[in-house]
């Protein structure tokens, strides 16, 4: 075990393991999306409340779960980088950055999206949409660190400690805006919540959540190779490559 | 004392030299030489605790030295470009401050007597802000000699000092040595010391 | 452990001294708080009810971006004068001595704020015994924020330009104390109990001065390095 983790440790190794991995990612999340659009939106039954409008849920809902799931992801591996001075840990940090934080910008964009028939306008300070918008900030936070530092090993070790101070602030910044959300609107019932999810709503979201998860894991793993050439761009091994690989 | 086991020193991922290996025992003198980006600054770095070294191992008194380490800490002393003063704050609470951080009694006498050869008699409490690039550089050579502690790591210790100045620090550092101190300096003007004991030469970027 | 705490007291007497030597620095947060609380009765109209409504928001985010000017100073000194390498390479725990510069700074800077406020609170026609309140709430709430600040602060002591990522650090981490602080004054003003909000924020206080210097510690070995 611990043989295989150093292993994988190496960039070169990881290199070529990551590049097999992608298809097996890939392949599966495209079938998966494919099947979780169409069965989204042609096959599952309009909600008897909120019409076709609440099919965008199928977007909506994974891509909530991802970025949280996203940012999660970075502060563990930049966890595992800070106490193992695991190269390969900052890398994996830096790759997921942007990809969850497009996740938590998709998840604002269908929200607004989804807010304007519901609530008739593009922005409303619902709980958890605010919460979201804040995750947003955060993770350009860690975005905005890495990128500032002219030493990128420097950067590297300062995100990853930004991204494990963010994590220990998350249940804390969601509990306030939640609370606040209580207190300020008392009368109105989030509509944003899922309807009452009927048995083919829910097998076609979940379609969707793992397709969405596969993806993730598809491009995040793209973006991790691109930055490990990137970070042995003088190494020797990446000379041999020849550009098959 | 101080043990180098094959240091690797890197700046921003760049390896500058590897495979360093070196044994600082009491009295030892080792300085640091080589052309600008050698990495003579960057060793001295991690000599002092303030960068990782890139690969290899550092002891002190046979112990592996960790992050933040009391013992180290307390025995070694590290002057680099900058003197660590405060400007808005006089000598002598410059000095008072730095000695209390590093654990070390502070005395007004002691002091006083410290900073008359430097020139700097009855400057204690002047704001440091007076004083000129030089002065400065004398301020924090006198805190290295009241510091108390057994190795002393320099990087440039000439800055800006003139020649009287460079041979009172050369005077200090054999004395220092003479009583079982250590020393690791890097510097492009030769030392001058006259002390007779093991003298080590690293040639970086050779 | 005696050496520690002669160091602290050595370190906390330096930065006290140090900044009170250049008060006119420490002035300017203060400076600027007053002229934005200034700029919204401006902004809007002067109508008593319309800024009383909006008084403790106002009050609550202006106390922030206030704080997060003076932030901006925390580290940067030590950084250029070479006194940060000194301070990490010390014998003395970097936690103590990174609490310490927090807490300083808290005095020099937070509690100026806590102070002045009520005093300004009145142009927003906030009533008397509310005043109590926010000020308990914002003595609970800046240290809190200093030491979160001090955190970004040490992350981006080494950058050239880091005031603009500190904002993008700090203010999103302060949401907490904002919902706290002004749900605070808000239930005050209603003449009801503030109690709830006044625990979480004390409580969000004691989590702070437990956890903050140990991220600070670490970020600060990162900065010099």
């Amino acid at each position: 075990m611990w043989l295989w983790f150093h292993k994988l440790g190496s960039p070169p190794y990881f290199y070529r393991t990551a590049g097999r991995l992608i298809p097996w990612f890939a392949i599966p999340a495209a079938l998966l999306l494919l099947a979780g659009t169409v069965g989204g939106l042609a096959i599952a039954p309009p909600d008897y409340e909120q019409g076709d409008g609440f099919r965008i849920i199928y977007v909506h809902v994974p891509s909530a779960y991802l970025a949280m799931f996203g940012y999660v992801a970075m502060a563990v591996a930049a966890a595992i980088g800070l106490i193992w001075r695991m190269k390969l840990a900052f890398a994996f940090a830096a790759a997921c950055a942007p990809v969850g934080a497009a996740f938590t910008f998709l998840c604002l964009a269908t929200g607004s999206l989804w807010g304007k028939p519901m609530w008739g306008v593009w922005w409303d300070w619902d709980g958890r949409m605010t919460s979201m918008l804040v995750l947003l900030f955060l993770y350009l936070g860690v975005i905005a660190l890495r990128g500032a530092f002219d030493d990128a090993a420097k950067g590297d070790r300062a995100a990853a400690l930004l991204a494990i101070v963010g994590v220990v602030n998350i249940p804390i910044i969601k509990f306030s805006v939640d609370w606040w959300n209580t207190l300020h609107q008392p009368a109105t019932i989030s509509k944003l919540s899922a309807p009452s999810m009927t048995m083919d709503m829910l097998g076609w979201l979940l379609t969707m959540v793992v397709g969405y998860m596969l993806f993730f894991a598809a491009v995040v793993t793209l973006r991790l190779r691109g930055e490990v050439l990137l970070r042995e761009r003088g190494a020797r091994w990446i000379r041999g490559l020849d550009g098959r690989a | 004392m101080l043990e180098l086991k094959d240091v690797a020193v890197a700046r921003s991922e760049r390896v500058l030299f590897d495979g360093l290996s070196l044994t600082l025992a009491a009295g030892d003198l080792a300085t640091v030489v080589g052309p600008n980006g050698a990495g003579k600054t960057s060793l001295l770095r991690v000599v002092a605790g303030l960068s990782r070294a890139h690969a290899g191992r550092l002891h002190w008194r046979g112990r592996a030295i960790d992050e933040g380490d009391p013992v180290y800490g307390r025995e070694r002393l590290y002057l680099g470009h900058q003197p660590g003063l405060k400007s808005d704050l006089s000598v002598s609470e410059n000095l008072r401050f730095l000695l209390q951080l590093q654990g070390a009694g502070f005395d007004q006498g002691t002091v006083a007597a410290c900073l008359a050869p430097l020139g700097l008699a009855g400057a204690e409490h002047r704001p440091v802000r007076a004083l000129s690039a030089g002065q400065r550089r004398r301020v924090a050579l006198a805190r290295m000699r009241l510091s108390g502690c057994l190795l002393w790591l320099l990087d440039e210790p000439f800055t800006n000092l003139d020649v009287d100045g460079q041979a009172l620090v050369a005077g200090w550092l054999d004395e220092h040595l003479a009583a079982g101190g250590m020393a690791m300096v890097a510097s492009h003007a030769p030392l001058g010391t006259r002390h007779p004991g093991r003298r080590l030469q690293v040639e970086l970027g050779a | 452990m005696s050496g520690a705490w002669t160091a602290a007291g050595a370190l906390a007497r330096r930065d006290l001294r140090a900044a009170l030597r250049r008060w006119g620095e420490l002035a300017l947060p203060l400076c600027f708080f007053v002229i934005v609380l200034t700029l919204f009765p401006l902004g809007l109209a002067p109508e008593r009810d319309t800024l009383a409504a909006i008084g403790p928001g106002v009050l609550w985010v202006a106390a922030l971006l206030a704080s997060l000017l003076a932030l901006e100073t925390l580290f940067r000194g030590d950084m250029d004068d070479g006194s940060m390498e000194q301070l990490v390479l010390s014998p003395q725990p970097l936690a103590l001595l990174a609490l310490v510069k927090a807490l300083i700074h808290w005095l020099l800077s937070g509690l100026p704020l806590v102070l002045l406020t009520p005093l300004v609170a009145q142009a927003f026609y906030l009533p008397t015994d509310a005043l109590w309140v926010l000020a308990l709430a914002l003595l609970l709430a800046t240290p809190t924020l200093s030491l979160i600040g001090a955190v970004a602060a040490a992350l981006t002591a080494s950058l050239r330009r880091g005031a603009g990522v500190l904002g993008i650090l700090v203010l999103p981490l302060a949401v907490p104390l904002l919902v706290f602080g002004a749900r605070a004054t808000d239930l005050a003003i209603q003449g009801q109990s503030a109690a709830g909000p006044l625990y979480l924020l004390a409580a969000l206080l004691a989590l702070a001065i437990t956890l903050a210097p140990l991220a600070i510690a670490a970020a600060l070995r990162i900065s010099v390095d």
